[in-house]
């Protein structure tokens, strides 16, 4: 009987906290937009994980990209160039101002781009000689023309911070920003909250507060989502995207991102080095299975290296990649290579084998390449996959041990995919892309594009670097990825920014 | 009473300093011997996947000293941890120290919260199926042996879609605010409570049987009070002495349920580390949890040795409940 007490004593205890914290969350909930996202703010540093702070709109950068995805001014008002175009000059906002309050001046934003220079990052390959103040005006001189520059100072290592945040030894101790939200409070490496900042000079927005969490877990982020807790999620597995789907409470959203799954072929090596074995490969890859099957996104197969949403790159009249596993054989064939009785090919008495790296931060990349793995086999190529961290790719393209990598290469690492384009396919290669491959035609092209040749010259020269990608397959696209976010019920006026920039909250409304 | 703290005063330091050698070593020496180059997992870990090349690489192998002798770099944390440093994070630059500070606050506040949760359901439960048997006891018995059995990842993600998804009573995951613990403590606590349950009962079932409680009952006592009086000490004493040994379970369920609640502990930093390949922290982190895993056994055996008058030395005391084994 007194047992029985006990029990009713436990279960009373339980009501009473669950009631206080639903209480606790009705009075908690007053307005805070809830943001949940896998990236977690390892640091304050703009050059580690500073674009947490510029996609909450906390720090600015002197360019951003507004909503149709086109460059435009963020902390700079307007921008002039001399003719020679070795010297820009930025003029700043004039009512901007500091977190701290004091006033964006052009002293503190040299500071700033100043010490991004002298961090690993974007900046570098800029051909900056010198950066300086003038009133109300910060000063860049290059050594060469570099006509991507407006792009590269959208990066958000190039953000700026007021001149408190800096401490004595250089280093970026707190985010004082100049944005229209700034921290209220932060707990590294987990949560960040925000609150509208008073003295913005633009206009106020109409959320008042944001509390940013970081999730690792895809299961997490799929279960807040659908909890109704969190406003806005990004990245969703793709086993959970037709669960959410399913949700009248949740709004899934779907973007098309200029990040492209692709195959990294070393082609230094023997086998790789004909270009029929690497046309062969791709004709080998079922991309419409794998979009539909691991993608969950019938649109995500690859026609080319650059999706659709990158207007000015990807090629309309492009002949698309194609799944054609006769003609894989012929072209294998052709290069020398015959199947013995188990169906594996062999060229001078070798096997054709090959290991391909991949790596889990992007939890679809290990199921594609098992995919891959599988239609390798049908045309005879013995593929084994190893599951490694994403710097073995650099890694093993440096110490030359790579053979193939399953990869996910982000064409917006600044809003311009050049930036991408000369990290990868330079005289030498590059880390995330070409491996023993160059092209005089492609590099030629590139230099004129970096260099500013006239407007007319460039969309010819842009297809002709898609042109030879496709042709010479130095890397073969697999899918273009998308980005999956989904939002709650209570916000309105969402958009979302490709290349990833901004969150775009201030633009948020509740309803 | 003065001599039992005194000697688990001096124990706790030896065992400490033991642990702190032997989990620093260790993890060096496994860290070290992870394949993959260290200087491309830390500019990884400090520049994010799509910024790692060569470049990135080679100025983090040139910041850090990554070319020394795998003896230099030890003696060097050997050398700071004789003066109480932990040496700087490679990834984060901050001093591992400040790095790992608040995430020793978060775990243990989550694992306290754990660790009396369990204890009182454990007790709760035991105490239900020894007193009531029947078809309660049975369900109870079954309900322990699957909990026991069920590893806190799984029991994590039911509790989140039970209830936080569907009866929305919490919030799924987070950190900072109060109810935010409520879910990964009761993960962590079911875990445990299994195995604290069958201990009560089974040691309950002794007590039970007993000439001294069922004279207790005799001579009037209601049942309550005779399990207050007569059966609660006894109970205490194994209960608390397995879930000490149950602590070693905790922090291990706490590496995986920090990661998936993003409750940021040392169990998450541990995580992070380790595919950061962030070594001063790895060696930080793991020496926090065996210290940690030292402190609270030696909390526990201090208070079975308070608690037991059998082992309370010089009072002379022979307590009744001792008898009842």
């Amino acid at each position: 009987m007194k047992a029985s007490r006990y029990l009713h004593l436990a279960i009373a205890g339980a009501t009473a906290l669950a009631g206080h914290v639903a209480w606790a969350q009705s009075q908690g909930a007053d307005r805070t937009l809830s943001v949940v996202a896998p990236w977690e703010i390892s640091n304050v540093d703009p050059s580690k994980a500073g674009y947490v702070f510029t996609r909450l709109e906390i720090a600015e950068t002197l360019m951003s990209v507004n909503n149709a995805g086109v460059l435009a001014g963020g902390l700079a008002a307007s921008w002039e160039t001399s003719p020679d175009q070795l010297k820009w000059r930025f003029k700043l906002r004039p009512g901007a101002k500091f977190h701290d309050g004091t006033p964006v001046t052009a002293e503190a934003a040299v500071k700033s781009l100043e010490r991004a220079l002298t961090q690993p990052g974007v900046l570098r390959s800029a051909n900056i000689k010198k950066i300086s103040a003038a009133p109300g005006n910060v000063v860049v001189e290059l050594d060469k023309p570099f006509a991507p520059l407006l792009a590269y100072l959208a990066h958000s290592s190039t953000q700026i911070l007021a001149p408190a945040s800096y401490g004595t030894d250089g280093s970026v101790k707190t985010v004082i920003g100049s944005g229209p939200y700034k921290i209220s409070k932060l707990q590294i490496p987990q949560r960040l909250d925000t609150e509208r900042f008073a003295q913005y000079d633009g206009k106020a927005p109409a959320i008042e507060k944001v509390s940013y969490l970081a999730a690792s877990r895809g299961e997490t982020r799929g279960m807040l989502a659908e909890s109704g807790k969190a406003d806005l999620v990004f990245t969703h597995d793709a086993v959970a995207i037709d669960r959410l789907k399913g949700k009248s409470s949740v709004q899934f959203h779907t973007i098309s991102m200029p990040r492209t799954v692709s195959l990294k072929v070393n082609a230094g090596l023997p086998k790789f080095a004909d270009v029929r074995v690497r046309q062969a490969l791709s004709l080998a890859m079922d991309r419409e299975g794998i979009a539909k099957a691991i993608l969950r996104e019938p649109t995500a197969q690859a026609t080319q290296i650059f999706p659709p949403s990158l207007g000015d790159w990807h090629v309309k009249g492009l002949k698309p990649l194609e799944h054609n596993l006769a003609q894989a054989r012929e072209l294998l064939k052709a290069a020398g290579w015959q199947p013995d009785a188990s169906g594996i090919l062999h060229k001078d008495g070798q096997p054709f084998k090959a290991t391909m790296r991949t790596f889990s931060d992007r939890p679809e990349l290990p199921r594609v390449a098992t995919a891959l793995q599988a239609q390798l086999r049908q045309v005879g190529i013995d593929a084994a996959v190893a599951i490694v961290n994403s710097s073995e790719i650099p890694a093993g393209h440096a110490d030359g041990t790579l053979e193939l990598a399953v990869v996910a290469r982000s064409y917006a690492l600044v809003p311009d995919p050049i930036a991408t384009l000369q990290q990868d396919y330079g005289p030498k290669g590059g880390d995330w892309g070409a491996m023993g491959w160059s092209s005089p035609q492609l590099l030629g092209a590139l230099d004129s594009l970096i260099s500013g040749s006239d407007e007319k010259a460039r969309p010819q020269l842009r297809s002709t670097i898609t042109s030879v990608l496709q042709t010479e397959l130095p890397v073969i696209p697999i899918a273009w990825i998308q980005q999956t976010s989904s939002s709650s019920a209570r916000i309105a006026n969402l958009s979302f920014d490709p290349y990833e920039t901004s969150y775009r909250i201030s633009q948020l409304v509740w309803k | 009473m003065f001599r039992i703290l005194f000697s688990a005063g001096l124990r706790v330091l030896t065992q400490a300093g033991f642990v702190a050698v032997v989990v620093g070593v260790l993890s060096f020496f496994l860290t070290r011997s992870l394949p993959g180059d260290a200087a491309f997992r830390i500019a990884a870990g400090r520049y994010g996947y799509d910024n790692v090349n060569a470049a990135s690489a080679a100025a983090v192998r040139a910041e850090l000293g990554l070319d020394l002798p795998a003896w230099q770099q030890l003696l060097t944390w050997v050398g700071d941890l004789a003066s109480f440093r932990l040496g700087q994070s490679m990834v984060s630059g901050e001093s591992v120290f400040e790095h790992l500070a608040p995430t020793l606050g978060a775990t243990l506040h989550l694992s306290l919260a754990a660790w009396v949760l369990a204890v009182v359901l454990g007790v709760v439960l035991g105490t239900i199926a020894e007193v009531r048997r029947g078809w309660i006891a049975h369900v109870i018995d079954k309900v322990c042996t699957v909990l026991r059995g069920s590893p806190p990842f799984l029991i994590g993600l039911l509790l989140m879609l039970g209830l936080a998804v569907h009866l929305k009573w919490l919030p799924v995951a987070g950190y900072g605010d109060t109810e935010n613990v409520v879910l990964p403590a009761l993960t962590l606590a079911l875990a445990l409570c299994g195995g604290i349950a069958q201990v009560v009962r089974s040691r309950l079932e002794q007590v039970l049987a007993s000439d001294a409680f069922e004279f207790a009952q005799i001579k009037g006592l209601p049942l309550g009070a005779a399990l207050w009086r007569h059966a609660a000490p006894a109970v205490a004493l194994p209960t608390l002495a397995y879930s000490g040994v149950q602590l070693i379970l905790l922090i291990e369920g706490v590496v995986v349920v920090e990661t998936l609640f993003a409750w940021p502990g040392v169990g998450h930093a541990l995580v992070h580390s380790v595919v950061e390949r962030d070594v001063p922290v790895i060696q930080g982190a793991a020496l926090l949890m065996g210290l940690l895993f030292v402190v609270l056994n030696t909390l526990v055996d201090t208070a079975v040795k308070l608690l037991d008058p059998r082992q309370r030395e010089g009072n002379g005391a022979v307590a009744s409940e001792g008898e009842f084994a």
